[in-house]
C-alpha cells in the first residue's frame, strides 16, 4: 500500500485522524477515544497488517504529553507511526493497547513509570523501574532532588 | 473428619523469588515466580535495580556526547548501540559518510556480534550446568576483544564511531588480525557443536521447551534471533539494510521450530554468517578519510527521527524528538532485551523452574540493556 492509498484508508476508517507524512514515516494523529478502534483496525485488516509494535514512547510537551507507536507490518513491511496525546497533568489517562499487541504491556508500564500516563484497561499497571514514591522523571518539570542528572 | 485421599495430595501455590543475585539471571534481574511444585505458573519480571535513567541523562547531553552513555546500555554489543545513534544523527542532518567509515564500521559490528554470542554461548552451557564450554567460549572472545583494544584501546566500551564518521583510523595491523581471527574461529566453531549441541544432556534439556509460535514473536515484539526461531524474519541488516549491509551478501539465519534448541542453533548459525560478512569486507576496506567535518556545534533540525540497526539481542532503535537545540528534546531507546524480556511470561508458563533457566539463556538478556 503507498501512502496516498494507506492516506485514504486511514482517513476513510476514522475521519478524526490527521495524516500527515513525516520526514522518515506517515504520521497519523489520532483522539484518544479513537486510538483503540484505529489500532485494532489497522492491525487486523489484512491491506494494512501492522502486527509488530517496534516501540512506544511517551513525551511531555508542556501542555500536552504524546503517545507515539511505531509501528511495522510484517507482511508489507510499511512502517506508520501512530500518535495519541492527553491534556491533563494532574490525571492523565490514555486507552491501553497492551490487548492488540502484547509487547505494549511493558512499554506502557515503562510510559507509566517515567511519565505518570495511566492506560485504561493496562492488566497490570504497576510501576516498572522505580519505587511508588518516586517522581515522574521524564516530565519536563520534574526536579531532580537527589541530582542526578543535573550535577 | 474427612480424611484426605491418598491419592489426591493437595498443593497450593506459592511465591519464589529467583535473583537478583541468581547465576542464571545475569546480572540484575528479579523474577517472582508463582510456582506450583516444579512448575512455572507465573513469572513477574522486576526489573529496575540498575536503571540509570540513560533517556533522562540525554535530555542534558549534547549530540556527541550520546554515544558515549550507549555504550553503558547494551555493554556487549557496544559499537551497535553507538553506530544507531550515529546513523541516526548523520541521516537527520544528510550527512554521507565515507565508504570506508561504513565498511569498518560494519566489520566492528559484526565482530562485537560474534564476541556477544561467543559469551551467550559460554554462559548458556554454563546455566545449564556444562561449565567446560564458559572457558572455550571466553578464551575465543578474548581474541576479537585484543583485536578491538589494539584499534581503540578499549575492549568493552569502545567508543569508536562518533557522528560523522569514526574516532580515528584502523591500527595497520587490523586487517591481518581479523583474518587470523577468522582463520582460527573457523577451526574452533565446529568444536563448540562438538562439546555443548550434540550433548544428550543439552538436548533433552532445549529440544521442544519454550516453544514460542510465530504470531506470539510477532506480537511480543521478540527480535533477534529469539525471533528469527520462530520464523519471524525480523533481520534489520536485511530488510533496512544500513552502512555497508547492502553491499554484502549473508543469509538471514531462519528457523519455525521455536523451541529453545532453535534460539540456540539460530546463534550458531548467525556467527557463521557474521564470519562470512567480514570476509567479504575486510580485503575491500576502500581507502578515504575517516571522519566528516561536523559543526563544532551539533544541532539536529527540528523534528523526529527514528532509526533501527541490529544489534547482537536484536531490533534496536533509537528515537529521538528534536526541538533544534543541541541536546535531544526526547530521546528514547528500543531495547530488544526489553520487549524479548516482555515474552518470558508467555513463554515459560507451564515449564518446570529448570526450563525457565534455559529458556532465559537462548533470549540472552542484557540486564543494563533492559533497565537503560
Amino acid at each position: 500500500m503507498s501512502p496516498e492509498e494507506l492516506n485514504a484508508h486511514i482517513q476513510s476508517l476514522e475521519p478524526a485522524a490527521v495524516v500527515v507524512m513525516g520526514k522518515q514515516f506517515p504520521e497519523v494523529m489520532v483522539p484518544e477515544d479513537q486510538l483503540r478502534y484505529l489500532a485494532r483496525e489497522l492491525k487486523e485488516n489484512p491491506s494494512t497488517a501492522f502486527d509488530y509494535l517496534i516501540c512506544l514512547t511517551g513525551a511531555d510537551f508542556d501542555d500536552h504529553m504524546k503517545v507515539i507507536y511505531h509501528l511495522e507490518s510484517t507482511v508489507h513491511r510499511n512502517i506508520l507511526v501512530l500518535k495519541t496525546r492527553t491534556l491533563s497533568r494532574i490525571n492523565p489517562v490514555l486507552p491501553t493497547v497492551s490487548d492488540i499487541w502484547r509487547t505494549a504491556e511493558f512499554h506502557e508500564r515503562e510510559v507509566f513509570d517515567l511519565l505518570g500516563i495511566r492506560f485504561k484497561g493496562h492488566p497490570d499497571m504497576r510501576r516498572l523501574f522505580l519505587s511508588d514514591e518516586w517522581g515522574f522523571p521524564l516530565r519536563k518539570d520534574y526536579v531532580d532532588e537527589v541530582r542526578i542528572v543535573d550535577r | 473428619m474427612q480424611e484426605a485421599e491418598p491419592d489426591r495430595i493437595e498443593t497450593q501455590e506459592y511465591l519464589v523469588n529467583m535473583g537478583p543475585q541468581h547465576p542464571s539471571t545475569h546480572g540484575v534481574l528479579r523474577l517472582l515466580l508463582k510456582l506450583e511444585g516444579e512448575i512455572v505458573h507465573h513469572v513477574d519480571p522486576h526489573i529496575g535495580y540498575i536503571h540509570s535513567g540513560i533517556e533522562k541523562m540525554c535530555e542534558s547531553l549534547t549530540y556527541p556526547q550520546i554515544p558515549y552513555l550507549t555504550d553503558r546500555m547494551d555493554y556487549l554489543s557496544a559499537h551497535m548501540n553507538e553506530e544507531v545513534v550515529c546513523l541516526c544523527i548523520e541521516n537527520a542532518l544528510g550527512v554521507e559518510v565515507p565508504d570506508r567509515v561504513k565498511y569498518i564500521r560494519t566489520i566492528f559490528s559484526e565482530l562485537q556480534r560474534l564476541a556477544s554470542h561467543q559469551l551467550w554461548w559460554c554462559v548458556m552451557g554454563m546455566d545449564l550446568g556444562a561449565l567446560t564450554t564458559f572457558f572455550y567460549g571466553l578464551r575465543d572472545r578474548e581474541k576479537i576483544l585484543d583485536i578491538f583494544e589494539e584499534t581503540c584501546g578499549a575492549r568493552l566500551t569502545l567508543h569508536y564511531s562518533i557522528p560523522g564518521g569514526l574516532m580515528f583510523d584502523i591500527h595497520p595491523n587490523f586487517q591481518k588480525r581479523v583474518h587470523d581471527f577468522l582463520n582460527y574461529f573457523r577451526k574452533k566453531l565446529p568444536e563448540y557443536d562438538q562439546l555443548l549441541t550434540g550433548n544428550v544432556i543439552f538436548q533433552e534439556r532445549t529440544r521442544g521447551i519454550g516453544i514460542f509460535p510465530k504470531e506470539a514473536v510477532i506480537n511480543y515484539g521478540v527480535t533477534g534471533p529469539s525471533g528469527r526461531a520462530s520464523g519471524f524474519s525480523c533481520d534489520v541488516r536485511k530488510h533496512l539494510p544500513y552502512s555497508a549491509y547492502p553491499f554484502v551478501s549473508f543469509q538471514e539465519a531462519l528457523d519455525d521450530r521455536g523451541d529453545t534448541l532453535a534460539r540456540y542453533q539460530v546463534r550458531i548459525k548467525e556467527m557463521w554468517e557474521s564470519m562470512s560478512i567480514i570476509e567479504q569486507l575486510i580485503d575491500n576496506i576502500p581507502e578515504g578519510d575517516v571522519q566528516v567535518k561536523m559543526k563544532g556545534v551539533v544541532k539536529l533540525p527540528e523534528g523526529e527521527y527514528f532509526q533501527r540497526v541490529e544489534s547482537a539481542r536484536g531490533d534496536f532503535g533509537v528515537f529521538i524528538i528534536s526541538d533544534g537545540k543541541k541536546s535531544p528534546y526526547r530521546l528514547k531507546f528500543r531495547s530488544p532485551g526489553f520487549s524479548n524480556l516482555s515474552a518470558l511470561h508467555a513463554m515459560s508458563k507451564g515449564w518446570k523452574i529448570a526450563d525457565l533457566v534455559a529458556i532465559m539463556s537462548s533470549l540472552d538478556l542484557v540486564i543494563p540493556d533492559i533497565d537503560r
